[in-house]
């Protein structure tokens, strides 16, 4: 179905199911419970999952699939956000055409810069990424943001006045980003007993905007064109030899993944209508590196996780503070409780950042493959430990390929 | 002719920090093969170390004072560091003034301590993977580094003044017939930089060591069939390499109070400076960093930021890019090393 083979489709209406759910599935917890803290079925957070989702994959295509790490996947993303704003003051605050814009406008950028940076590969490539993106942000926070040519309004960060034009903006609708009149902060909760469920509009935008682009990438995995980047990454110069010049395959993976950006940068956009310069900043750029690599590099559903596990964490471990912690190891005897708090206390709150470090150094030296290649190594283990126990334990040969 | 002499002093205290960290970068990758994005990190710890220094040295007991009272009328509480009460009042004082300088003492083992760690206890399982998974992990290492140093002294810079005797301006055009006023601190930096690295230098190429260490980045397979343990001289090397980046920071710390992030900020540039001035070759990385760091201190001219707004904001960039795609070798990269 959908030129999916069975395993893939499988896989996608896991995801669409997921997403579409998912206002159930992070709500596990009754509103009024102590472990109502462990829910994330609030709008914002679960827009960013997504959000972040897209931007994940799209740099997956890149990164995965073809092996170049770049460094400055941030600023396609800043730019789209920029763009989308920009849509906002002036035209409409209809997010269609501020999304197609940002991407687009992203997908330009990245041309260029692709173009440029395409030509070395390995470090070389990551520090130009780099020196692009970074030169992005400078030029972003500071120039740009001058009285006669205001593009980005620097440090407040862009967003809309009262007195910009938006022209299409017609009388009696709210100033709020909207899909042809849904506007995208409005929230419909449903209350279950104790539980309240949030469905929120801008929520489902994203997820039907991150499902349409899975799709995609799924589509781009099993091309032959996803075969060739493949084949990028695994021997360049082989492919060089056989005649085949691998430089406009790349540019078009990373153009892809730079539109992927610039769409999540729209989409925050049309979330929050609002664009920072920080957004561009190179460890914006390391941020969904981590999130790629922790879920599994090259794999489909790897960048979701990661992203998904990166955001629901920083969530999480931000709101952590010592009373929560008493409150936990309260059953410990008293110096214990104390000493467990002290040991805890640096990496939670606003320690986060420690614990994601931490994590992301224990991911690349122990589980290259990320949270993906940790499920099948699980998995893999259960089987085998069914196996012996019921086969006897003869030397076991592997098929060939 | 003052105003450009002006903008070269500018730019040479920059172009030191940036020299002096590049050629710690360049040390490692050309000893083995490592690119590590945690030598930032390490510059920003050794400007910590100045501001521990600092801070362990003004410890200090309180005294309640006999004949003064404050405007309350109580017997007035006076805190003594314990150095001024061990060795006397002024000699006390005077350690405390100096402590910046004295914390390159502290720094030099603790860096290389640090060094040896990090190189034993995660790089050496990296050599044999790919540059990208050796980016990763020393990425996460920056970070959690970092994370470490803003748990313990707070997000906040930390002033860290340089001793008195050193902090004043001084009349260098007096010498010349210009006016030409100059922080003294500043040459101070430029003046130990370049100590720093013809140290660094002078051990390469005069010692056996060193002699070791250049044959070992030439060839280190038929180094290691001699009979030489040449791994135990790249991390040695390693530890060497930490310890140039830590005295960098240390004495950068008067010039811009540490805080927990400045070794990022410097670490991109760093690299940047490491690929202008060629993967790999030492010269080449000093020689970059002080022509970056003066490009930069005369693209903040006046006149420069007019004729092309925020050309000092990216100037260094551009030149990296101008660099990068005409002449991927860097300026004095060996032919043929890491050209693709």
């Amino acid at each position: 179905m959908l030129g999916l083979n069975k395993k893939d489709m499988t896989l996608l209406i896991a995801v669409a199911v997921l997403t579409m759910f998912a206002p159930f599935f992070l709500n596990p917890f009754p509103t009024d419970s102590a472990m109502a803290q462990f829910n994330a079925g609030y709008p914002d957070l679960m827009q960013r999952f997504v959000i972040f989702g897209i931007f994940a994959i799209g740099f997956n295509i890149l990164f995965g699939l073809t092996g170049y790490l770049s460094f400055g996947h941030a600023a396609f993303l800043g730019v789209g956000s920029y763009a989308a704003v920009w849509i906002f003051k002036l035209f409409t605050y209809n997010v269609v055409p501020a999304i197609l814009l940002a991407v687009i406008v992203a997908a330009v950028f990245s041309v260029l810069m692709g173009y440029v940076s395409l030509r070395r590969s390995g470090i070389y490539f990551s520090i130009l990424t780099l020196a692009f993106a970074q030169m992005m942000f400078a030029l972003a926070y500071s120039v740009l943001s001058n009285p006669k040519f205001n593009l980005t309004n620097g440090e407040t960060g862009l967003q809309v006045y009262p007195n910009d034009p938006q022209m299409f903006h017609p009388e009696g609708m709210q100033d709020f980003p909207h899909l042809f009149g849904l506007y995208m902060n409005s929230t419909y909760t449903m209350n279950v007993g104790p539980w309240a469920f949030d469905f929120n509009t801008g929520y489902y935008l994203c997820a039907v905007v991150m499902l349409a682009v899975f799709y995609l990438a799924i589509r781009i995995f099993r091309s032959p064109f996803g075969m060739m980047l493949r084949a990028i990454k695994s021997n360049q110069t082989r492919l060089n030899y056989t005649g085949l010049n691998p430089r406009p395959y790349t540019l078009a993976a990373f153009v892809i993944s730079g539109a992927y950006a610039g769409l999540a940068g729209g989409l925050m956009a049309a979330m929050d209508p609002l664009a920072g310069a920080e957004r561009m900043q190179w460890t914006a750029s390391g941020e969904v590196v981590l999130m790629t690599i922790l879920g599994g590099t090259g794999t489909l559903i790897g960048p979701v996780l990661g992203a998904g596990f990166i955001k629901y964490f920083e969530n999480i471990f931000s709101k952590i503070n010592d009373a929560v912690l008493h409150q936990w190891f309260a059953f410990l005897p008293d110096g214990l409780e104390d000493f467990v708090v002290f040991i805890i206390h640096p990496f939670v709150g606003k320690g986060w950042h420690l614990t994601l470090g931490i994590l992301f150094m224990l991911v690349v030296i122990f589980l290259p493959g990320g949270l993906v290649e940790g499920g099948q190594r699980i998995g893999k283990w259960i089987k085998n430990r069914g196996k012996s126990e019921d086969s006897d334990a003869g030397p076991k040969t592997e098929p060939a390929e | 002719m003052d105003a450009i002499l002006l903008q070269i002093l500018n730019g040479l205290d920059k172009g030191s920090a940036y020299a002096l960290i590049a050629l710690g970068l360049t040390l490692i990758f050309g000893t083995l093969g490592v690119v590590n994005f945690a030598h930032g990190a390490l510059f920003m710890i050794g400007a910590f170390c100045a501001v521990t220094l600092q801070r362990f040295l003004s410890l200090s007991y309180q005294t309640v004072s006999e004949t003064e009272k404050d405007f309350l009328g109580n017997p007035l509480k006076v805190e003594t560091p314990y150095v001024e009460s061990w060795f006397g009042p002024e000699i006390g004082a005077s350690i405390i003034d100096w402590s910046t300088p004295l914390a390159i003492l502290l720094a030099i083992p603790i860096m290389m301590l640090v060094g040896l760690i990090m190189e034993r206890g995660l790089i050496k399982h990296f050599y044999k993977r790919e540059h990208a998974d050796q980016i990763l992990v020393t990425f996460g290492l920056a970070i959690v580094l970092q994370e470490i140093v803003k748990y313990y002294f707070g997000a906040n810079p930390i002033q860290t003044p340089a001793p008195d005797a050193l902090s004043g301006v001084a009349n260098l055009g007096a010498w010349f017939g210009l006016e030409l006023a100059y922080p003294v601190w500043r040459i101070v930096y430029f003046c130990f930089a370049a100590l720093v690295i013809f140290g660094v230098f002078a051990f390469l190429q005069f010692t056996t060591f060193g002699m070791v260490v250049r044959a070992g980045m030439a060839d280190r397979e038929t180094v290691g069939l001699l009979g030489i343990n040449i791994d135990r001289r790249f991390t040695i090397m390693f530890a060497i390499a930490a310890a140039v980046a830590g005295l960098a920071g240390v004495m950068y710390a008067p010039i811009n109070p540490p805080n927990y992030h400045m070794g990022m900020d410097f670490l991109v540039l760093s690299f940047v400076v490491v690929v202008v001035g060629g993967m790999g070759s030492l010269p080449g990385a000093v020689l970059a960093g002080f022509m970056l760091g003066i490009l930069e201190s005369f693209a903040s001219t006046t006149w420069a930021t007019t004729t092309i707004p925020g050309i000092n904001q990216i100037i260094i960039y551009l030149v990296a890019i101008i660099v990068l795609l005409t002449r991927p070798r860097g300026l004095m990269g060996r032919k043929g090393v890491m050209e693709e």
